[in-house]
C-alpha cells in the first residue's frame, strides 16, 4: 500500500506545487491526470525517491521512503517500484536480454533467467533478446522497458507518459499491455498522462 | 551481471577510441619496459664479464677501447704490445695472477683467443664434453658457439682474419675442436679458446707476403693485452700509474671503464626515458578527454542506472573502471611488446657478446603495472566524480 500526506514541492525559482493526500491499495490502477506543468512529473519522482519533497511524507509498504540514507533508497527503488519512462532509455552497449537482466543485478536481486524470458515473450520479444537497442522499433523499445520495470516483481509500477511518442495503436497497446502485466505481476499501477485516448481505460482517476 | 561486464561492454561499444588509448599506453610503457630490459642487461653483463679483473694492460690508445676488446670482446684492439715487456710485467711480485691474450680472428663472428690455462681459472671455466686445448690448432669452444655453429668434440674448422667476417680465412691451417665449455652466462660462451701459438701461426709470414707488411697484424714476439689480478687491493693506485709512466703500454681499470661507459649510455636512456614518460602522460590525458566526453552521453545510461536502483559508488567504480581496464591492459600489452621487441632486437643484434634477450624480467616491470593503475585512477577520478553530480529525475524528466 502507498499513501503519500501532505506533500508539497517547491523548484528552486519554480512554483510551489501541493499535491492533495492519495492512498493506494495493493494492485489498483491509476490514472493520474492533470493539465501540463500541474505537477505530475514532479509527483512521480517524489513517489519513487528520486526527488526528496519540501513537506510531507510518502510511504511504501509500512517504509517511510524519505527516512531512508541514499544507498538505501536506491536499493529499495530497485526491488519495490518499476519505472516506465516517456523514453525507453536502454543503455546502447547492452543487448535487450541484459538489459532487462541488468535491472536485477543493480538492485541487488540474483538474476532469474526464466524470468527475463518469460516477460520478454509476454511482450512479444522472445526474437529480439539478443538484439540490440539500435536494432529495435520505438514500440519494441517500450515494451523492453516494461519487462525492464517488472522484473524485480514490484509492488508499484510508475509510468510517465508511456503513450505521448507513440502512434493510436502502439499507444493502445502498450496500455493493455501495462494494466494486463500489473495484475500479472499483483502490482499498483500509476500513469501519468495527458493523453486523451488514456482516459476512461482506467477506472480510478487522482486529479492535479 | 557485474560492473566489470557492463565496463567492459561500454568499452568495446567505442572500439577505435579504446584502441587507440591502449596502444598510446601500451607504446610509452613498451618504450620503458625496452629501457629496463636492456639498461639491466647491459648492466650485469658489464659486471658479470669483468668480474675478477683488476686491470687490463694493452698497447697505448683509448683505455675504454682496450677495456672492450680485451674483456667484452666488443672492439678492435688497441694494438699489440711486446711479448717481452708484458712477460716482464706479469711477472711483477704485486701481480697475482696474469692472462695473455692474442686476438685478431674469428670464426662466423666468434672471437678466437689465444690465451694459457690460466685464463681457465680465471673465469672458473668447465668442460660438458672433450678436454682443454693443449697443442697448436687445437680449441675449446664455448657452448654458444658449439650450438650456433653445430660444432662437435673432433670438428674442423678454419678461424678468418679479422674480429667479425668471414671474408679472408686461413685456409692453410684448421683448427679441431677439443672441447666444449660449460655455459657461464657470460661472454666466455661466445669464445674460442686456443693457445697463443695457434694464433702466431696463422700469422706466419711465410704464406703470404703481403700480410707481413701489415703493422697490425700479431707476430711472434708480440700479445695483444693481459688480464691481471692483483695481489692486494693496495696496488689499485700504484701499478696502473708505474704501467702508464714507465712502460710503453697502457692499464685501464674495467671498473672505471664501465662505469664510464654505462654513464654514456645513461644520457641516452634518460632521454628515452622522459619521452616515454611524456608520451605516457599524453596517454593518460587522452583517456580523460575520451572518458570526460563519453560523460555528456552517459549521463542518460547512469541516471537509468540510479533509477533501477545502482547506488552512486558503483556508478563511480563502473566509471573509474573503465579508466582502469584501458590502462592496465595497455600496460600489460606494454610489457608483452617490450619483451618482444627486445626479442626480436636480439635477434637481429650482430655482436654475439653483447646479446639482448627478451626472455628476461625485472622487477621494475612491477611499477609499469603500477603505473598503469596510477595513470587509469588520474584519468578517470574527474569523469567519475561527476555521478555525484547528475540529477537523476532531472535529467530523466528532459527529453532527449
Ligand atoms: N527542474 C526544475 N526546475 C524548476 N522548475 C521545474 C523543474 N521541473 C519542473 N519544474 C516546474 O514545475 C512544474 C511542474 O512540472 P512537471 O514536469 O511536474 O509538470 P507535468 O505535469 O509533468 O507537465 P507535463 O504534462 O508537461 O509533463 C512546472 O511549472 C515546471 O515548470
Ligand atoms: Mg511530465
Amino acid at each position: 500500500m502507498i499513501s503519500i500526506q501532505s506533500l508539497t514541492h517547491n523548484y528552486h525559482n519554480g512554483p510551489t506545487l501541493k499535491f492533495p493526500d492519495w492512498e493506494i491499495l495493493n494492485q489498483e490502477q491509476w490514472l493520474l491526470l492533470g493539465a501540463s506543468g500541474s505537477g505530475k512529473s514532479t509527483l512521480l519522482n517524489i513517489i519513487s525517491g528520486l526527488l526528496k519533497p519540501q513537506n510531507g511524507k510518502v510511504n511504501l509498504n509500512e517504509t517511510d521512503l524519505y527516512s531512508l540514507s541514499q544507498k538505501e533508497m536506491d536499493r529499495f527503488r530497485g526491488q519495490n517500484i518499476g519505472i516506465i519512462f516517456q523514453k525507453p532509455h536502454l543503455i546502447k552497449s547492452l543487448n535487450i536480454f541484459d538489459n532487462v537482466a541488468l535491472a536485477s543485478s543493480l538492485a541487488g536481486v540474483k538474476i532469474n533467467q526464466s524470468r527475463v524470458m518469460d516477460l520478454l515473450s509476454s511482450l512479444g520479444l522472445e526474437d529480439k533478446t539478443k538484439n540490440y537497442p539500435e536494432e529495435l522499433s520505438q514500440g519494441q523499445l517500450q515494451r523492453v522497458s516494461i519487462a525492464r520495470a517488472l522484473v524485480n516483481k514490484p509492488a508499484l509500477l510508475i509510468a510517465d507518459e508511456p503513450t505521448s511518442s507513440l502512434d493510436d495503436e502502439n499507444a493502445d497497446n502498450v496500455l493493455k499491455i501495462l494494466t494486463q502485466q500489473a495484475a500479472e505481476n499483483h502490482a499498483s499501477l500509476v500513469i501519468a498522462t495527458h493523453d486523451r485516448r488514456v482516459k476512461d481505460k482506467l477506472n480510478k482517476e487522482y486529479l492535479l | 551481471m557485474n560492473i566489470l561486464r557492463l565496463s567492459t561492454k561500454n568499452l568495446l561499444r567505442n572500439k577505435l577510441t579504446t584502441f587507440l588509448n591502449i596502444i598510446l599506453v601500451a607504446f610509452g610503457v613498451a618504450i620503458l619496459t625496452i629501457l629496463f630490459l636492456a639498461s639491466t642487461q647491459i648492466g650485469d653483463k658489464l659486471e658479470q664479464n669483468a668480474k675478477d679483473i683488476d686491470l687490463v694492460v694493452g698497447a697505448k690508445g683509448s683505455p675504454l677501447q682496450l677495456i672492450l676488446s680485451s674483456i667484452y670482446h666488443i672492439d678492435f684492439p688497441t694494438g699489440n704490445i711486446p711479448l717481452k715487456d708484458a712477460t716482464e710485467l706479469m711477472q711483477n711480485p704485486m701481480v697475482k695472477r696474469a692472462v695473455p691474450l692474442a686476438l685478431g680472428d674469428n670464426f662466423q663472428g666468434h672471437r678466437i683467443v689465444g690465451t694459457d690455462s690460466g685464463f681457465v681459472s680465471l673465469y672458473g671455466l668447465k668442460l660438458v664434453a672433450g678436454k682443454f686445448w693443449s697443442r697448436d690448432l687445437e680449441a675449446t669452444i664455448g657452448s654458444g658457439v658449439a650450438a650456433e655453429a653445430h660444432l662437435k668434440v673432433g670438428d674442423k674448422f678454419f678461424g678468418a682474419h679479422g674480429l667479425s667476417d668471414a671474408s679472408d680465412e686461413h685456409k692453410h691451417h684448421a683448427y679441431t675442436v677439443t672441447g666444449i665449455l660449460q655455459a657461464q652466462g657470460n661472454i666466455t660462451d661466445n669464445l674460442i679458446l686456443t693457445n697463443i701459438g695457434s694464433v702466431y701461426k696463422m700469422h706466419e709470414p711465410d704464406h703470404d707476403e703481403h700480410e707481413a707488411q701489415k703493422e697490425a697484424e700479431i707476430s711472434n714476439k708480440e700479445i695483444t693485452s693481459i688480464l691481471i689480478q692483483y695481489r692486494s687491493p693496495m696496488s689499485v693506485v700504484i701499478f696502473p700509474r708505474m704501467v702508464n709512466q714507465s712502460t710503453n703500454m697502457q692499464a685501464a681499470s674495467p671498473a672505471m671503464e664501465s662505469a664510464r661507459l654505462f654513464s654514456l649510455i645513461g644520457v641516452g636512456i634518460e632521454t628515452l626515458k622522459w619521452f616515454a614518460l611524456l608520451i605516457m602522460a599524453i596517454s593518460a590525458l587522452s583517456v580523460f578527454i575520451s572518458l570526460y566526453n563519453a560523460m555528456k552521453e552517459k549521463k542518460y545510461d547512469l541516471a537509468v542506472m540510479r533509477s533501477l536502483g545502482a547506488s552512486k559508488a558503483k556508478l563511480f567504480f563502473l566509471v573509474m573502471l573503465e579508466g582502469l581496464l584501458i590502462t592496465v591492459s595497455g600496460a600489460i600489452l606494454g610489457l608483452f611488446i617490450g619483451h618482444l621487441a627486445l626479442h626480436m632486437i636480439a635477434h637481429y643484434q650482430e655482436s654475439s657478446q653483447a646479446r639482448l634477450t627478451g626472455l628476461y624480467f625485472v622487477t621494475d616491470e612491477l611499477y609499469l603495472i603500477i603505473a598503469g593503475l596510477v595513470i587509469g585512477v588520474v584519468a578517470s577520478i574527474l569523469p567519475a566524480i561527476q555521478i555525484y553530480r547528475v540529477d537523476i529525475a532531472q535529467t530523466l524528466s528532459k527529453e532527449k
